[in-house]
Parts: C-alpha cells; structure tokens; sequence
C-alpha cells in the first residue's frame, strides 16, 4: 500500500494512490465521489450507451483499499451514486458485493448532491458526521474548519522536462482537505479553476495519486502581468 | 454519339472553345450507370463531368437533377461561381446553390423543401441529408451524381461514408447514374470499384495526361540546415521565384511551417508583393477572403498546406513550390498540377528540401516523378465504425427492416463482401451497446417494433445528427483579438492552449500575438509585433513516406559519392559514412549515443512513419521490460530515437521480429496509439460524442476521457465491437505492422550496431521533431518524484 502521510488538524492521515484516505487511528477508511450506476444514467437520460462496467470496477478497486488497510469504519463522503435511480437499479450482483464489503465492519454513506436522501442499502446516511477533530460532509462549506469534503474531483497538473502530467489530487490547507473522485467514470476539475482557488489557502498542496503519491504547491493560475 | 445542342456548339465556338475529346466521351456514356475520369487538374475535368447534366437540363427538369460532392466546402462554392458562368451565358434554366456546414439553417430548410436542379456539396452534408425522414422527397427526381477529387476522398473514411450515403440515394432512386472525376493515381480500377454501385461496370476514361512537368529543384544561395523544417533559408530565392511569376503557390507539409515561413517571407518581402496565407486552422472569414482575392488576381503569391492541394481552378498560378519533402509521388505530381490550368501547357515547379536529408528524398521524388512512377496503398474493406454510423443515420430517416439494409449497404464497393455476422454486430451494437453485459435493455437505442428497427427515443436523432461524420479534429480552441467583438483569428490545439501562460506569443495568420487569458473557451491575444513568436501546435496531417520512395533513398545510400546532390549533401553523407555508416537495404543500422543528459538509441528502419512509431512502442516496451528505463521516442519516416536514463549496451535482442510480434499484443493493450485509435473508432460509430463547443461546460468537472472508456473494456469486454475494429485500424493505420514485417524480412535478422560518444549527422534532425511519445512507465514516476520535491523545497514547503 502506497501512501503519503500527512497531519491535518492534529489527524493522523494517508493519502493513498487509490485516491482514498485512510485514518490509521480511527480504522477509518474514506472515499469520496464513486458515482456507482453512471453509465445507466447516461443511457436513460441520453441514450448513450458507455461501457456498463464501472460499478465492478469501482467496487473491486473500493474493496483492494479495505482489504489493503482491513478498515474498521468506511465512509463514503457522497455522490456514492450517479443519482437516485441509479442506486435502485443497482444491479444484483453488485448490491450483494456492496453487502459482503459491508460485514463486519461500519459503514457510513453521506448524502451529496447526486444522491440527496437515504438510500435502500445498509450502513447508516447521514448528512454529516464529526469523528474528533474532523467533520466530513459531501461539498466545503465557507467557513469549515477541519472538514473533510469532497465533491471537486480536484486533479492537478506538473510539468517536468516538458511533459505535462494530470493526476486525480487531495487538497490539503490548514482547514480544509478536499478528496479526489475514486469512481471509475470521473473526470476531474484542475485546481487552477477558480472555485479551487477560492477554496484553498495560498499555502495549500496538492497530493498526486497513481503509484507513487507526491505533494506539490497546489497548482494555481499563473499571476497577471 | 449524342449531338451537343445548338447553344453549347455556339457557346464554345464563341469562346473560342473545342470540346476535348474526353469531354466528348463523357458526353457520349451519360447513360452510363457509373464512369470514372482520369484527367490532370486544368484538364476541363469539371465541365466534362457537369456537360451531360447541362445538356439534359437545357429543357428543365422538375426538382433536383444533379448532385455534385467534393471534398472541399471551398471547392463547392468555387464551382457554383465557374458553373454560373456558362449557365448564365447560354441562358439555361438551372438553378445552382451549394449546401455545405457554412450554408445558414433558414437556407438549408428551404432547400429540402424546394432543392435547386444542381446541388453542390461535401460527403458529411450529404450524409446528414440523408437522414431526414423527407429525404426521398428531396431526391426523388435525382438523375446523376458527380464525385470531385474522388481520389481525395478514397484515401480516408470519408470515401466509405460517401459511397454509403451513395448507396441510400440509389434505393431511394435505383436509376442514379453516377460519375466520378480523379486526378492521376496509380490504381485506377481501385477508384472505380468505390465508385460504382457494386456489381455494376464502369468504365474509366483516361484523358491525355498533358506534356511532363517541368520540375527541379529550387536553385539556392544557402544551403539548407542540418535539421529542421522551415525551409526558411530558401526565402531570398523563393521571393525572386515569386517576382518571375504572376502567381506562385507554397505548400507546406504542416500549418505549424506554413506560418513561421509566413511570418518569415513577410519580414523579407521589402517590394510588399501581396502575398497571403492559407490553412485549415485559420478562421473562415480570414480563408474566404484569401481564396477571394486569389481569384481577382489580387495575390502573387499564397503560402498554403494540404488545404489548397484540391479544387479551385486558379488559372493564373504558374508556379508551385513545394517546402519540405513531398513524402509520396502522387501527391507531388497533383500539387504540380496546381500550377498552370492551361491544357497542354507544361506545369512548373519547384522543391525546396528544408533540411539535409530531405535533399536525398526530394531527389529520390524527381526521379520518380520523371519516371512516372507512383506509389499508393491498397484500400482495406469497408471500416465498421463508419458502418455503425450509417445503421444510426439510417434510423434517424424512419423505421427500417435489418435484410433491406444489409442488401443495400453491400451495393457500396468497400462493403461488397461484408458478412451478415459482422453487420448483425454493428446493428447490435447500434442498439444496444453490444456489450457482453447485457445492462440497457430497458434503455436500448434502437428497439424493434413489428420487426421494423427504429429509435427507441426520437429526439435522439439531433444528437446522431450532430455527431455525422469520419473526420476527428483534435479539440481546438477558438483564437480571438481581446475586447468587444475582437476578429477572429482562428484556432489551436487545446493541448497547446493549457501550456501556454500569459505573455506568452505565438504565430497565428502571420501575426505575432500575446496569450492574455482564456475566457469562455475562447484565446484572447493581444497584437504584439516585434517579439520572437513561441509557435501554435497545429496538428498538421503527417503522410508516411512510402515504400517506394524510401527504397530509391536507402539505394541512393550506396552509391560511392552522390554527383546529382549539392556539396554540402554529399559532404554530409560522406561525414555520416566516417563517423558512423549509412542505412543500407539488407540491414538495419542502430546507432547509441549519449546527448544532453540522456541516452539515445537510433533506429533507422526507413518503414515510414507509422510503422517506425510501432516500432518505438515495441522497443520501449522490450527496454522497460528490462529496466531499461526508457523516457520517449520520436519517429520520422525513416528512423525511430529513443531516449531513456540508461545506456543500450547490446540492442540488438531488442528487434527480434518474433519477441516484437509476441509483445505486440500486450503493448497492443495499453499505449497511446491504440487509445487514440479507439477514440476516433468510439467517436465516428457512436459511442461517444463530439464535445460541442458551445455545449462543453465550463467550471464544472470535465467529462472524463475516452481513455478511460477503452482502460474499461479492455479489462471487462475486450472482445467488444468497438475494441475489435480499433485493433484492425491500428494495424492497418497507426500501427502499420505490415511495414515492419516488411523491414525485418528486409535486414533479416543483420543489426548493426554503431556504440558513438555523441550524436550523428543523420541523428541529428530527429531531435527537432514534434509528436513525442511519452512512456508512462518507472521512469516517469522518478521525474515527477524528483520535480515534486524540488517544487516543495522551493516553496518552503517540507513534504
């Protein structure tokens, strides 16, 4: 298991190459955005028909992380789901994968935007939870302190010898720590956006995911001239 | 023989005029259902091919009579202006109106309701006509249809979508004749089997070639660099080239050199000749007012790429000169015959080699030409993809039965012997999605209804609508001047856009502009002359040089010395013989080197683009097998470089064709080759879509890749349809396998290898080539490993 060890708040955190977050102490283990059932959405809203298997892969990759960590407690920090629908039509075969992954151990699904309200699955919803000094809700708010959202599917970009390479990233400032989408079909937002840059301190660094994760100063729009 | 009408005889004799005897001939088999004519550009090709068309139309006709399909949006608008003429004159009740992506929504609408006698178009507006639920209303009076440049067309899958659509029009009108008009190929029989309804004959007619070209070299001052390819030094001779014609035409291999010579001639142009610009990135309005003064006579001298290689009939342009190899024999003779529109009248051109080593391929292309001997590649079958396309097309004009179709699409030549298996899975995957997880059947594309196949949801038709056509453009971003309602300029690669960063200038029409931001998915500059430009990334088209020419270079290459080539060549030949060899037929020359930090490994495989970038994907995989840590490589037409952190002590295992073959499969799995062929393979059968400009969001979380699509169903479904045909194009297209199977029986098994100290003269202009492949394997994650801790130090940051 690769991983980048950082303290937020007094936490004792990894940053893996998942792109999932593990908090040893706690046996917390924290994704954030997998967006299970968007190639169905995408099929009954627009009539596209993506690859349908994003869901096995998502849960193979989400069930790697728990077997790699043995996590205690898994949270899912929202927009666990395509959207509502998507949840229902769960497929068989994956709502039984969701519960074996579920025995034995806690579960916590908070509410995002794509899947507002419970759903029909166990683990408990919540809109929010607060464990010691971090609280986790699906979108940052703009006073948080110790939050632990997701939301952005933050990527950043780093040029070395004049190759350009975009990873899926954690963001991490004093107060804020913003996890990358673990879903198979996300794409991901460039920190240089202003919504990031308006969210994260001037001092805040972007985690790398991939094989080896690395932190960099968080990439932002190059100054006026 | 058919008597040519009163006002047609009186026309041409009052002109001055003789039907040519292939105009004759044309006129002669208009009943033909399908001919195909040969015939140099200035041959009077166009008007042969419209004369019966005019001379059944003298007495009216109801509703539309001809269809005309070119490849050029210019070439159709070109056309209704030299038709107009001749009608106009004789007074002949035609109405000719071009319908083309630029013709305006209000008069498109009116033409499917009330379509004009002759219809000028290109392959993609066709094929959207063709999927509207009134077009056999529209076509129903249709008698003839005129392919233009229909060698063009044949060279890529726009040819297979237009003989598809050509297929439609015949069931909707099974007495269309049609008419295909060429210019000089090698495989002419080729042509006419695309071209004819299958298994109907065609006859081909070949008009007098004209007198052989007059062709040389460009006589310079200086002598052309060791590497790059500007042909910027050639600028002195080329404006006094340009002042001794009244028109000159300067082709470019790429736009990116088209503009730095553009840049470059105008800062040398002190008589301020009137010369301007052309290419595909420029905006519309810009290109519409360059061709408009070409034809007023109004320019002496326009510096264009492939954009100009088709069409339009300049009959003052006396001269061509041709920047950079030609990289394939038939398409320098058709540039040639841009020049001089005057049958029987010799054209003239010129070649300006813009490095040392393309001195040796210009000269191999002369003695080719002179000896008039062409090169070309067999066209494959009929590509899937575009069939896909034409399943969802076909739906979007009304219900339709699966053996009615299947009939009617094996009428078009590249699908004569289509299987019904292969066509159940491309209406399967229409409908479904085809995958082996049966996931949408509540969500089914197409659904059948009383064995009728028709859309599931009818308002999907907009959306395959948009998504019509086999020409992938990389994304692009639109260029404008900043301020309220500043000029467009045109556009660049969005790739080159990210990395640029204001104040940053690049070269865009000619002008040098300043990046001040991005807004709205538009590039906002600034004009600022005066400062060395960075230069816009086009993506301009790369031809492989083919086989045949990179024979002749490789037998050049043993000659003892090399009279027919300027001094500075041969000394430069001579200089690779000592310090290294020279490439020779019977066997393969590797070269080691370390340069600039790194270390090098140069293959010179002389298989061409295509199969020398396959042949750096095997390496680098073979190298990152055995820890050789491999970072990129670069491919020419005739060599591949490598680079890595570690030194090559023995290559030659490395190119066992057996190992190579046995890797390629698993290579076949996970490179950027494949990923690019698949994308365009997801975006022309359906898959996926276009991302609109005016849809694509902005401040929201991009849509993710096509990457990560072909990652999914390599791992899950990779057997799917989609995968199967990216495999099939990459080995025929990207991959080109066949030519490194080639090569390898060539050499047999002979490596030599040379171990230098520092890189050679033939090396050399590799290290200026665009198009780099990075490998994304240990080495990489050592960069970014290293470039994230020096970026934390310098921050203050501790990681």
């Amino acid at each position: 298991m690769t991983g980048y060890a950082f303290t937020f708040r007094g936490a004792a955190l990894t940053a893996l190459g998942s792109g999932a977050l593990w908090w040893a102490d706690e046996g917390l283990l924290c994704v954030s955005d997998l967006h299970l059932g968007k190639s169905g959405r995408a099929a009954r809203r627009h009539g596209v028909q993506l690859p349908p298997y994003e869901t096995r892969d998502t849960l193979s990759r989400l069930e790697s992380a728990i077997d790699a960590t043995g996590a205690a407690h898994v949270l899912c920090l929202g927009d666990s789901f395509d959207d509502l629908a998507a949840a229902e039509e769960l497929d068989e075969t994956d709502r039984l994968w969701l519960l074996r992954l579920q025995a034995g151990r806690r579960w916590t699904w908070i509410e995002g935007n794509h899947d507002p309200g419970p759903l029909d699955l166990g683990g408990a919803h919540v809109t929010e939870l607060t464990l010691g000094p971090l609280v986790f809700r699906h979108i940052a708010t703009a006073g948080g302190a110790g939050e632990v959202s997701g939301h952005y599917h933050p990527k950043a970009q780093i040029s070395a010898r004049g190759r350009h390479m975009s990873r899926p990233a954690f963001l991490v400032d004093s107060d804020r720590l913003i996890l990358p989408a673990f879903g198979t079909y996300t794409g991901g937002l460039r920190t240089t956006d202003p919504a990031l840059c308006g969210l994260m301190a001037p001092s805040a660094i972007a985690i790398l995911t991939g094989p080896t994760p690395c932190a960099i100063p968080m990439p932002r729009p190059a100054r006026r001239g | 023989m058919t008597a040519l009408p009163d006002r047609f005889t009186d026309w041409f004799a009052a002109r001055g005029w003789e039907v040519h005897p292939h105009q004759r001939a044309m006129l002669d088999r208009a009943d033909d259902p399908a001919t195909l004519l040969i015939a140099p550009t200035g041959g009077g090709k166009t008007l042969a091919g419209f004369l019966p068309s005019l001379v059944e139309l003298e007495n009216g006709h109801e509703g539309l009579h001809t269809l005309y399909v070119s490849p050029l949006k210019a070439l159709a608008a070109d056309i209704k202006r030299n038709l107009g003429t001749p009608v106009a004159e004789m007074g002949l009740p035609i109405r000719i109106e071009d319908r083309t992506g630029d013709t305006s929504a209000t008069r498109k609408k009116r033409q499917r309701a009330d379509p004009p006698h002759i219809l000028l178009t290109t392959p993609e507006s066709l094929a959207l006509l063709t999927s509207y639920e009134d077009a056999p209303r529209m076509f129903a009076g249709l008698k003839r249809v005129i392919v233009d440049e229909i060698h063009a067309l044949a060279e890529s899958k726009r040819g297979d979508q237009l003989v598809l659509a050509l297929a439609r029009l015949q069931a909707m009108v099974p007495g269309l004749r049609r008419v295909g008009l060429s210019a000089t190929v090698e495989d002419p029989s080729a042509i006419a089997r695309l071209l004819a309804r299958h298994p109907d004959p065609c006859e081909i007619l070949l008009a007098d070639p004209g007198p052989d070209p007059d062709i040389a070299m460009l006589e310079t001052e200086e002598a052309p660099p060791w590497s790059g390819g500007g042909g910027v030094y050639a600028i002195p001779a080329v404006l006094t080239a340009v002042k001794q014609h009244k028109t000159t035409l300067i082709f470019h291999n790429t736009r990116a050199q088209a503009e730095i010579f553009f840049h470059n001639l105008w800062l040398a142009n002190e008589d301020d000749l009137p010369i301007g610009i052309h290419h595909g990135s420029l905006d519309r309005g810009q290109r519409e007012r360059v061709e408009a003064a070409m034809v007023a006579g109004q320019l002496r001298a326009i510096v264009c790429t492939g954009s100009l290689d088709l069409g339009i009939d300049w009959g003052d342009v006396d001269l061509v000169i041709q920047v950079g190899a030609p990289k394939n024999v038939k398409r320098l003779i058709q540039r040639i015959g841009r020049a001089n529109h005057r049958y029987n009248a010799p054209s003239k051109a010129r070649l300006v080699p813009a490095n040392r080593f393309e001195i040796v391929e210009c000269r191999a292309a002369l003695d080719a030409a002179k000896a008039h001997d062409l090169d070309g590649e067999p066209r494959g079958p009929g590509p899937l993809d575009v069939l896909c396309q034409q399943i969802l097309i076909r739906a979007c004009a009304g219900p339709f039965d699966a053996d009615d179709l299947f009939a009617e699409v094996r009428t078009a030549g590249p699908y004569a012997t289509l299987s019904r298996a292969a066509f159940d899975d491309c209406l399967d995957f229409c409908a479904t999605g085809g995958y082996a997880l049966r996931a949408y059947d509540r969500w089914k594309r197409l659904m059948q209804r009383d064995g009728m196949w028709q859309l599931r949801d009818p308002r999907s038709a907009a959306r395959i609508r948009q998504n019509i056509g086999t020409i992938i453009d990389t994304d692009t971003l639109k260029v404008r001047m900043r301020g309220r309602g500043g000029a467009p300029l045109g556009e660049v690669e969005e790739g080159f856009a990210a990395s640029l960063t204001q104040g940053d200038t690049f070269l865009i029409g000619g002008h040098i502009v300043r990046y001040e931001g991005l807004r709205e998915l538009t590039v906002e500059v600034t004009k600022n002359p005066g400062r060395k430009p960075k230069v816009a990334v086009f993506n301009g088209t790369k031809f492989a040089t083919s086989t045949q020419l990179s024979q002749r270079i490789l037998r050049m290459f043993q000659q003892d010395d090399w009279p027919e080539l300027p001094r500075h060549t041969r000394d430069w030949l001579h200089l690779q013989r000592k310090v290294s060899r020279l490439p020779e037929p019977g066997s393969l020359l590797v070269e080691t080197f370390p340069h600039d930090g790194r270390q090098h490994l140069c293959a010179y495989g002389f298989a061409g683009r295509n199969a020398q970038q396959t042949l750096g994907l095997l390496l680098t995989k073979r190298m990152e097998d055995a820890g050789l840590n491999p970072l990129g490589f670069v491919a020419t037409d005739y060599a591949t470089l490598i680079w890595g952190l570690d030194r090559v002590p023995d290559p030659a295992p490395l190119f066992d064709l057996t190992a190579l073959e046995q890797g390629l499969d698993d290579w076949l799995a996970g490179n950027a080759v494949m990923k690019r062929t698949f994308r365009n393979a997801a975006l022309i059968g359906g898959l996926i879509e276009k991302q609109l400009q005016g849809q694509r969001k902005t401040g929201r979380q991009a849509t993710f890749s096509s990457d990560i699509l072909y990652d999914t169903l390599l791992k899950y479904d990779p057997d799917h349809l989609m995968m199967r045909i990216t495999r099939v194009e990459a080995m025929r297209g990207l991959v080109d396998f066949d030519r490194l199977r080639e090569m390898t029986e060539r050499v047999r098994g002979r490596i030599d290898h040379v171990a230098l100290t520092r890189l050679t003269p033939l090396a050399a202009p590799l290290f200026l080539e665009v198009g780099r492949v990075p490998i994304a394997g240990q080495a990489q994650e050592r960069l970014l490993a290293d470039e994230a801790a020096a970026l934390m130090a310098e921050a203050g940051l501790t990681a």
